[in-house]
């Protein structure tokens, strides 16, 4: 494969951004509309023949043996500092950069299309298109990257084009503060990131995944036994790393910028804060995952961090009012999900079955399969939101007679996460749970539990939405169903969810290239399976007609909901943290020190001046005479201290 | 007896002296003027007579002098101008007068 | 061993400026002051005669002498009514114009006495060290540009010079 297409893949979303965000102004909305959409479309078409051509085409150069290769398809230099410090730009095709090139331009075209109704009052629509390229060319970048710097670099611009889409409706003030949450919390971790990189890359010398994960061995070796706190430098570096992966992935505990950056618009929170940027953090997992696997000690703790979170996001999803609040969540904990699936995936036979990189597999399938589900749900909540003007379901309720689309649509994306057979999610998340079967039956039941909660979540949404009570609002607005803009890529979402299931991912995506055979456990299967009926059923009790049991639920364990409902406090207790310990002890006491001693020291010397100066003001006669003698007697000192000093 | 230069020397540390608490004494601006051209006159002839007896093959010395002496007229005629002025304006050449300078 | 006249001719130069630099700055009255100046100014061109250097003793008779003191002279007059105390003029901080003075005279002369210059050149030995400076050496020396030649600075001189005349006309000018 040349490099024009993958060039062409990069510049038409960078070309879009400049086009709309430079000459946006002058354009009718319909011009940067289409604009936007066609350049996104021709970006998809060309990814989806890098993709197809890498995963079909059969050429020795990217499959030899049956096994798919990482194939640089090119690999500049950019930034040559020294001999070995050298920082390249490139194209990388594997089989995990080949998905996601697959799963971001499909969502992002989907996301321009369904803009294009949705948007299509907002003022700034032109500025709005041109940060979705400037978001799309980023993500791309990321996902192709060659080196980690290339990766850190792309992983910034997303940061950066998520912040300028959280901010989009900058004139409110809610928007705002999100946007600045979610780029100084993504910020504060990838300062992890960044030192997990310098570690990393001062011990191995190299930037490049290739170099760095066809021998992760030998990059262990190069760290020459260097220790820190009793942990290798080596898993310091990849825990760090994966630090700035859980900012990106809004893990536990720097996940509270994700609710709130459901302020954006929310076509964006369909793109970046559901499908493609905040799993990121598990992609970067997955391009090191060798590396990950010589030290278990790393991938026990994103095991850990990733079971925490999800269980904590599924709960606080089961209270919370706001729908795309609940979706947030929900997000969180199915890309903690994704998280558990990764960490549970090293290299260990258990009982002689040989289990590698069937949670590695499961976690990409399940990061594809999300993303469409997810993506459905998002643009679904965003016709709803179309349409009662309103994030918060108490003002919903009953909308399936209104709008009939939205709720089929809705309702696959419900199953599809609620992993009903035959939906995508089904398989993905059965081969998830067998993998944390495999490895040990607490994770597995754990996450099992994760799923019954996803299940009840959502439909507990489902229903609240398009059941329940019906709005009486609606007599004097009658809510209907999204133009086609908005209809064609909730049809078309929908329909993927349904099929994506049966995609023989484990053929085309695994850890090491080599075909993996997807085979269902009845045994996991029929848990998470029964599981989620149950979850289900529970749901459609509570929820499917107005009664008292939610209300008596709520009250049996007061405490507890209103904890969920507060988020279990993370953002007060981030709050005390920053203002009272941070702002309001470190920072006092250096305002102290700079007030007093050191604006004292200034003061203290302009005192002393001034003081000289009044006193030897006087000195100032005006009388020439006085100055001459001055200066005669100085001259003369000098001249003796000269003379002196030549004798 | 030999005329050293020393001879000649030690007249110009006298006349530069008394240059010195001229200038610094007096309340007339003419006369500090005057005391002014006792210290360039002592200058003048350290010149010549170094230039006389280090350097007797060449004439720095006196060119230079010759020089000094332009510049003191050019300089005396400018502040003698200035001095008329000041009378004009305050009716003195007293130096007290004069010390608006600090202001 | 110089002759008795050159040494005669030295203690009365020597005297006199000793003497009338003194009175030139003790003496009450302007007018006498700019006198025994003159006498000081007259008795350094004959130092300068002595040393061999004509010219410059005549520029210093014509210029210093001549035309420096008749701007002195008329400006005393200018600047005194004649009903004064025709010109008597005060001092103040004697005592630290003294200091001043007696400290630089000092200074001077331990350095004089300390550098290592040649003490025991006489005046003769001196004079017969160098050739005679003729007025051609000088007019060549003043218009030429090479090494120890100072066309630039004579012009600069007469730039001066102009600037001085305009500049006088100009401060003293009636309003």
């Amino acid at each position: 494969m040349g490099i024009t297409l993958p060039i062409l893949i990069l510049a038409i979303p960078v070309a879009m951004f400049l086009i709309l965000g430079i000459g946006g102004v002058f354009m009718s909305r319909k011009t940067a509309g289409v604009l936007g959409i066609l350049g996104m479309g021709t970006t998809m078409t060309l990814a989806y023949i890098v993709a197809f051509t890498y995963f079909f085409s059969g050429s020795p150069e990217f499959i030899v043996e049956g096994v798919r290769q990482q194939v640089q398809l090119f690999d500049v230099t950019w930034l040559a500092f020294t001999q070995k410090l050298v920082v390249n730009i490139g194209f990388i095709l594997d089989p995990i950069s080949a998905m996601m090139l697959v799963v971001i331009t499909t969502i992002s075209f989907m996301v321009h299309l369904y803009s294009w109704g949705y948007m299509e009052h907002e003022p700034g629509f032109q500025r709005y298109y041109a940060f979705l390229s400037l978001f799309s060319f980023s993500m791309l970048g990321l996902v192709v990257a060659t080196n980690i710097f290339q990766m850190y670099i792309f992983w910034e611009l997303v940061g950066v084009s998520s912040y300028l889409l959280i901010g989009f409706f900058y004139k409110l003030p809610s928007a705002v503060s999100a946007s600045k949450k979610a780029f100084i919390v993504t910020r504060f971790a990838d300062l992890g990131f960044l030192i997990g990189i310098l570690v990393l890359s001062y011990y191995s010398e190299s930037f490049n995944f290739i170099t760095l994960t066809h021998n992760p061995e030998s990059v262990l070796m190069s760290t020459g036994g260097a220790t820190f706190m009793g942990c290798s430098a080596l898993t310091w570096a990849m825990v760090l790393i994966f630090v700035g992966g859980m900012g990106k992935s809004a893990m536990m505990p720097l996940h509270i910028w994700l609710p709130d950056a459901m302020e954006g618009p929310t076509p964006v929170s369909a793109l970046i804060h559901a499908a493609t940027m905040v799993v990121a953090g598990v992609y970067l997992v997955a391009r090191m995952f060798p590396l990950y696997c010589v030290v278990d000690a790393s991938l026990t703790f994103v095991t850990c961090v990733g079971a925490i979170t999800a269980f904590y996001a599924a709960v606080v999803a089961c209270t919370q009012l706001d729908i795309k609040r609940v979706l947030a969540f929900s997000t969180i904990s199915q890309i903690a999900f994704m998280m558990v699936s990764l960490g549970v995936a090293y290299d260990r036979p258990i009982e002689g079955i040989h289990y590698t990189g069937l949670g590695y597999m499961a976690g990409m399938f399940h990061l594809f399969t999300h993303a469409m589900f997810k993506a459905l749900l998002f643009l679904g909540a965003g016709a709803l939101i179309h349409a009662v003007h309103s994030n918060n379901y108490t003002k919903m309720g009953g909308l399936r007679k209104y709008m009939p689309i939205t709720h089929l649509t809705f309702l696959i994306g419900c199953l599809a996460i609620a992993g009903i057979w035959p939906f995508s999610g089904f398989f993905s998340k059965d081969e998830m749970l067998a993998a944390m079967f495999a490895n040990h039956w607490f994770w597995g039941a754990w996450m099992t539990m994760v799923a019954g909660l996803t299940a009840f979540y959502m439909f507990r949404l489902y229903y609240l939405i398009f059941w329940w009570d019906e709005n009486p609002e609606y007599a004097e607005h009658r809510p209907h169903d999204a133009p086609w803009q908005m209809s064609v890529p909730l049809i078309f979402l929908a329909a993927v969810s349904c099929v994506a299931g049966f995609i023989p991912f484990g053929e085309l995506v695994t850890w090491n290239g080599e075909p993996y055979h997807i085979h269902i456990e009845g045994a996991v299967a029929a848990t998470s399976l029964t599981v989620a009926v149950l979850a289900i059923a529970l749901a459609t009790v509570m929820y499917r007609k107005k009664n008292e049991w939610p209300a008596r639920v709520k009250n049996m364990w007061p405490g507890l909901w209103t904890a969920a409902y507060h988020r279990f406090y993370w953002d007060e207790i981030y709050m005390f943290i920053t203002h009272k310990i941070i702002f309001g002890g470190i920072c006092r006491s250096i305002a102290w020190f700079d007030r007093h001693v050191i604006d004292g020291a200034m003061n203290g010397m302009a005192w002393i001046t001034q003081k000289t100066s009044f006193a030897i003001r006087g000195m100032q006669s005006g009388q020439i005479q006085a100055y001459v003698l001055w200066y005669f007697l100085g001259a003369l000192l000098l001249a003796a201290v000269t003379w002196l000093a030549l004798i | 007896m030999d005329l050293s230069m020393l001879w000649y020397l030690v007249p110009s540390v006298v006349m530069l002296a008394c240059g010195v608490y001229g200038f610094v004494t007096r309340k007339n601006l003419i006369a500090i003027l005057i005391s002014l051209e006792l210290i360039l006159n002592s200058a003048d002839l350290n010149f010549v007579v170094f230039n006389r007896y280090l350097f007797p093959d060449m004439m720095e010395g006196m060119v230079f002098t010759l020089f000094s002496i332009a510049i003191a007229a050019a300089e005396t005629a400018v502040a003698i101008a200035i001095i008329i002025n000041v009378y004009r304006a305050v009716g003195a050449t007293d130096i007290n007068i004069v010390n608006k300078m600090k202001h | 061993m110089d002759s008795v006249g050159n040494i005669i001719v030295y203690f009365i130069v020597a005297l006199a400026i000793v003497v009338f630099s003194v009175l030139a700055v003790k003496s009450k009255r302007i007018l006498r002051s700019a006198t025994y100046l003159l006498f000081v100014l007259l008795a350094t061109a004959v130092a300068y005669f002595q040393l061999g250097y004509q010219f410059l003793g005549a520029v210093q008779v014509a210029v210093y002498a001549g035309g420096i003191m008749v701007l002195f002279v008329f400006s005393i007059l200018l600047t005194h009514k004649p009903d004064d105390k025709s010109g008597t003029i005060e001092s103040h901080r004697r005592v630290l114009g003294i200091v001043a003075s007696a400290a630089g005279a000092v200074l001077l002369l331990f350095a004089l006495f300390y550098m290592p210059l040649p003490h025991d050149t006489s005046l003769a030995e001196a004079l017969a060290g160098g050739p005679q400076i003729t007025m051609h050496d000088i007019g060549e020396a003043f218009v030429g540009s090479n090494r120890f030649q100072y066309l630039l600075p004579f012009e600069a001189i007469s730039v001066l010079l102009l600037a001085c005349i305009i500049g006088g006309v100009v401060v003293a000018r009636k309003r």
